[in-house]
């Protein structure tokens, strides 16, 4: 595939999850190997062997999830490969200080001496990007730069970009999110499957034709749904606090309801406290303080076990920590909830012709794409991976289900799917609490929103005619 | 009461505690430097038991202790890069390399051992000399527990000041934490993660072959089968129980000597009456008490344990 | 690559290169030491399984270690490492022993399935501590089950060296007092020590095979050994399967102490034969954690072990040498890479070599 980027300009690589843009810059940036063709820099082909190779050329890289070490501090990680030091001896004071003048040179204030562990995580992206500059990058790559970071901070890393790009850099920027592309972009190029669709600018194309390239045919931007009909109230948390692993409080007084037969999505930047929330509601976390009530019952003091069988469902946000066991079968897979009760087992005897039968239902139901129910999960792709994650959930007829980014990292075929499958299954009277840190997402399958900001929910409205900049704002801390 | 304090000779018993702390701190220093860069080193006792082998057996043919120490510390560098080799390229589960070069030790120390050693008649090498500091040593109370040994128990203090040193001070040491909490970001900040958990690993091998010259050249001037008795594992919790620090090993390895020299005193100084095989326990009882307490695995290294593969 | 020809690479054809492999490193271990390598291994052959009662002596040794070697995969596949089979194994020869010489005039159909219950029970309460501290304190369970070895050698060094506990009146050197003689497992080949402890043994691997295969409890301990996270998002509870799975282990454990007190020795002496717990690991390894590769493992090691003494008596290669030998051949199981690499069957690995039996190749109908 052939791609081409000028200096003085921002160079946006779109593409679905998986279309191949974190491996073809991972490549850039010498950590894979290329297989074949060839790479020009500065007019002259290059031959990557390490990033340190990359570095050497003035490549610098932001990944998506970030290459810090949180134990040490921010001019330790900056300094980290390139370190200012006397024979082998580190000289911190004099590498503080070559921070503090790349910081203000840049304006990207962060305290050099402060451990990366309590930084927040936006201040954590500007450590990630002095990084890049202290080594002289002077072609930035940025892999999904906005996933962690409110609509406020995404204008503030966009002025960042833009202010780079004028000084003579050029600045990669890879991302799945249309509504960017134009605003920050000067080139756009669009990925899918690997190979590259077409080259074009935001004045030359509109969301909907890049759309269409990124996935190859018309792309239901919105989901199509009816109004909801809730019903009465299934989920009640009242003042839940929650501590997260480090004991500091990640869920503070957080209060929110959720009726019968309606989506309740949680809007919010990631780190918030949305991953202590859900592992409180499944018990997988002890609550601090507050109450938790499925159908007025508490349920606070119970086993996950037992909230499973009470009609609780978890889409957990990770699937491949905690959503499937990637070494187990489909089949066993789909029954990982229920594999010790009739039908499935009998006295302790598993039951393969009910596993079977069960399984093979579900995958005709939820369009699994596999060979056999036989198959090892780790087979399979992203998008049926997690196809399985909500067949195996919904499968179990559950009164209340928590969906932790239901779509993370899975096509869009699939993510179509998934949303039309709890639509779905809310107008049959299911309960979701949806978590998602796409806001896109939550604004399209919501009924109602409630904005997640420091642990809290600062605000609750209907989805219907919401103002996305508001939203935004709330989700910053603006009240 | 001073009679008390005669019968329990507490410097008597604070020297004898630090110097048999020597191959625990040695064998924890090493485990530690191994571990902050993210390989499990569970081979500590097979390394030990090497070094020991080794350096007796090297000692004993040349008739010079000091060759015979270098051999040990040779000996655990080899060894530990084969625990290098199966569980850094090879990806062979770390813990698996390390119980199999154990279990190698075993073997192989007693095979040649029976072989050319069992029925040697000729004298041994002796004992390593004791040295005493000038003026240092004639400090009361300090100068006869910390200025007054042999040469493995010296190494051991000046030891921990230098990995210490090196862990906390030096681009060294900032590039080992680095592979040993996220190796990923150490290589894309251009670390060559393999290369500094081999050069650990080897260290590591270093410094446990060092411990266990101890065992056959400083305290006893013989070899016995399986004499390092469990230290190394011993070692491996006195380094979860320090913390993953230097100090902090030597302390938790003083630690347990001394609850050691306690128990065999049981008798003699406290008059209490304990069977013989429940003091034997004592440093595997306080082990178990010490790992659960201090909570396991909860500040170790992140990334420790697994297998760093490139992309 | 087919299922089947990788399941016959990963289960079969890697563990033979890799005992071929073993045998040749021993062989130069041999050279070494100054002997013959041929002269050696025929004499261990013979030793083994042609000489007379060889092979009812070798399948004699054969007995503990595929026990051992059930205990030790069935904590593999949970995730653990138990290498506390040892020290499981001496406290389910006490708790046995005990039961067996205490317990007088009943007939064997009695005796002898309470004294495997008595050590089984030992065993099991043994390596559940170990499993419990692992549970509740993450405390590793490969230094407290080594511990835990060493303090069992004590007590049960304690228990049969005190008088009025364990030790036997009038004996010559510290032990126990015989197994009533309904206690004894029946001989199964007279004029050879073969007892029906080995039945016994054998009966065991199908039955754990269906423990794991076919039982929630094996679904629960292999989800949990594949993926703790996940496992407990589904609501099923990590710890208890962990001290479950570590009393299961200890009491196969427990159970080959108590089979070689009732088959072989009669009673326990203050003396403990250190090396079991790791030859366990060896077989469990060999085996790859497979209740049925467990059967040839075992095989291989009991006949190491019985023909090493007459190898050493024909040449003189000390008996030791066959450690060596068990030791190579662990590595090159453990590393797959190193045969293929001797061998060019594949490239540098690119994924984590799987200590136990991959899911795939295990039948699900």
């Amino acid at each position: 595939m052939d791609l081409d980027v000028s200096w003085r300009q921002v160079h946006a690589l779109l593409g679905e999850n998986g279309a191949g843009k974190s491996t073809l810059m991972n490549i850039v940036y010498g950590l894979l190997r290329p297989d074949s063709g060839e790479i020009l820099f500065d007019g002259k082909p290059v031959d990557l062997h390490s990033p340190l190779d990359a570095i050497r050329l003035g490549i610098g890289m932001v990944h998506q999830h970030f290459m810090l070490i949180p134990p040490l501090t921010v001019a330790e990680n900056i300094v980290l490969g390139h370190e200012v030091a006397n024979r082998g001896v580190m000289d911190l004071t004099e590498s503080s200080h070559k921070v503090e003048q790349l910081s203000e040179r840049f304006g990207l204030q962060v305290d050099p001496r402060e451990r990366i562990a309590e930084l927040s995580v936006g201040l954590q992206q500007r450590v990630e990007i002095l990084k890049a500059l202290y080594r002289g990058a002077r072609l930035l790559i940025l892999d999904e730069p906005t996933a962690v970071l409110t609509p406020q901070e995404i204008e503030g890393l966009f002025t960042i970009v833009r202010a780079l790009v004028a000084e003579g850099k050029a600045v990669i920027f890879i991302t799945h999110k249309l509504a960017e592309v134009s605003e920050v972009a000067d080139v756009i190029t669009v990925m899918r499957r690997g190979r590259v669709v077409g080259t074009t600018t935001p004045k030359e194309s509109k969301s909907a034709d890049l759309a269409r390239m990124m996935v190859g045919r018309t792309v239901l931007l919105r989901v199509e749904k009816s109004p909801a009909k809730p019903g009465a109230q299934v989920l009640k948390v009242d003042n839940l606090v929650v501590l997260d692993d480090r004991r500091h409080v990640a869920v503070d007084n957080l209060s929110l309801d959720v009726r019968v037969g309606e989506i309740f999505g949680v809007a919010g930047v990631e780190g918030n406290g949305q991953n202590e929330l859900i592992d409180a509601l499944m018990g997988l976390r002890s609550i601090r303080a507050g109450k938790v009530q499925v159908d007025g019952r508490e349920i606070s003091n119970l086993s996950t076990h037992a909230r499973l069988k009470g009609g609780l469902g978890l889409i957990p946000p990770d699937r491949h920590r905690m959503g499937v066991v990637l070494e187990l079968s489909v089949a066993d897979n789909l029954v990982l909830d229920d594999f010790d009760h009739p039908p499935f087992a009998r006295w302790l005897v598993r039951q393969f012709n009910a596993i079977r039968d069960y399984a093979v239902k579900l995958i005709k139901t939820f369009d699994i794409r596999l060979q056999s129910p036989d198959q090892p999960v780790g087979s399979l792709s992203g998008g049926n991976q997690q196809k399985l994650v909500v067949a195996r959930q919904l499968g179990t007829l559950p009164k209340l289900l928590i969906a932790g980014q239901p779509t993370r990292g899975v096509d869009v075929g699939s993510i179509e799917f998934i949303h039309r499958q709890i639509v779905s299954e809310r107008d049959r009277g299911l309960a979701v609490l949806l978590v998602s840190s796409e806001l896109d997402e939550v604004l399209s399958l919501s009924d109602r929103i409630g904005v997640l900001y420091r642990g809290r929910i600062v605000a609750v409205l209907d989805a219907e005619g919401a103002d996305r900049d508001r939203i935004g704002l709330l989700m910053a801390g603006a009240s | 009461m001073s009679e008390f304090l005669q019968q329990l000779d507490p410097v008597s018993l604070l020297s004898i505690t630090l110097i048999t702390a020597t191959p625990l701190t040695l064998a924890a220093l090493g485990g530690m430097m191994c571990e902050r860069s993210g390989v499990v080193n569970i081979a500590l006792e097979g390394i030990m038991l090497t070094g020991a082998f080794i350096g007796y057996a090297v000692a004993f043919f040349t008739h010079n202790l000091w060759i015979g120490v270098a051999a040990a510390v040779l000996s655990g560098m080899i060894i530990a890069s084969l625990h290098a080799v199966l569980s850094i390229s090879l990806l062979v589960d770390q813990i698996v390399s390390g119980m199999v070069i154990n279990i190698m030790a075993v073997g192989i120390t007693g095979v040649f051992y029976r072989t050319y050693l069992e029925s040697a008649t000729s004298a041994g090498p002796g004992t390593l000399p004791h040295w005493n500091v000038p003026v240092l040593s004639s400090i009361p109370v300090i100068g006869p527990i910390f200025f007054e040994n042999q040469f493995v128990t010296y190494a051991m203090l000046v030891l921990i000041l230098v990995v210490h040193f090196v862990l906390f001070r030096t681009v060294w040491g900032l590039r080992t934490r680095a592979c040993g909490e996220h190796p990923r970001a150490a290589e894309t900040a251009g670390i060559n993660v393999h290369f500094v958990r081999y050069v650990n690993v080897i260290t590591s091998g270093a410094l446990a072959g060092l411990g266990g010259a101890y065992f056959s050249l400083q305290q006893i001037g013989n070899f016995l089968p399986n004499m390092t008795g469990g230290r190394g594992y011993i070692a491996l919790a006195a380094m979860i129980f320090g913390k993953w620090t230097p100090v902090g090993a030597f302390g938790a390895s003083l630690l347990f000597s001394g609850s050691d020299q306690i128990g065999s005193r049981m008798q003699s100084v406290f008059h209490v009456q304990i069977p013989l095989q429940f003091l034997g326990m004592l440093p595997y009882l306080l082990t178990i008490v010490v790992l659960a307490g201090a909570m396991g695995r909860a500040i170790a290294p992140a990334a420790v344990g697994r297998p760093y593969k490139k992309e | 690559m087919a299922g089947w020809r990788r399941w016959l690479l990963s289960a079969v054809l890697v563990p033979l290169v890799s005992v071929i492999c073993g045998f040749a490193v021993g062989a130069i271990a041999i050279v070494a030491a100054g002997a013959d390598p041929l002269m050696a291994y025929s004499a261990l052959f013979a030793g083994a399984f042609t000489n007379h009662n060889a092979l009812a002596e070798t399948l004699v040794s054969t007995t503990p270690y595929v026990l051992l070697g059930l205990a030790v995969a069935i904590g593999f596949r949970a995730g653990l490492f138990n290498i506390g089979a040892e020290g499981q194994f001496y406290i389910g020869s006490l708790s046995g022993v005990f039961v067996a010489y205490s317990i007088r005039g009943l007939p064997g159909i009695v005796e002898v399935p309470l004294a495997m219950i008595a050590g089984m029970l030992g065993g099991a309460l043994w390596a559940s501590i170990a499993g419990a501290l692992k549970a509740r304190f993450g405390a590793h369970e490969v230094i407290t089950t080594i511990m835990l070895n060493y303090v069992s050698f004590l007590v049960a060094s304690y228990l049969v060296d005190t008088p009025g506990l364990m030790l036997a009146r009038n004996v010559s050197t510290p032990r126990t007092p015989d197994i009533d003689a309904g206690a004894v497992l029946p001989n199964l080949l007279p004029g050879s020590r073969l007892h029906l402890g080995f039945v016994l043994a054998l009966i065991a691997v199908p039955i754990v095979w269906f423990l794991i295969e076919r039982t929630t409890i094996g679904f629960r301990l292999r989800a949990v050994g594949f993926n703790q996270n996940a496992a407990r998002a589904a609501g099923m509870s990590v710890g208890r399967t962990i001290v479950l799975t570590m009393a299961l282990s200890g009491a196969l454990a427990g159970a080959a102490g108590i089979v070689q007190i009732l088959g072989v020795n009669f009673h326990m002496t203050d003396t403990v034969a250190a090396g079991y717990g790791f030859d366990a690991i060896a077989v469990a390894l060999l085996a790859r954690s497979n209740p049925w590769g467990v059967l040839p493992a075992a095989l291989l090691f009991g006949a190491l072990h019985n023909g090493a003494s007459f190898m050493q008596l024909e040449t003189q290669v000390s008996a030791d040498l066959i450690s060596i030998v068990q030791a190579s051949v662990i590595i090159f199981v453990a590393a797959p890479a190193i045969v293929g690499w001797l061998f060019r069957l594949r490239r540098a690995p690119t994924e984590t070599v799987a200590i136990t039996q991959r899911e795939v190749d295990a039948p699900t109908t």
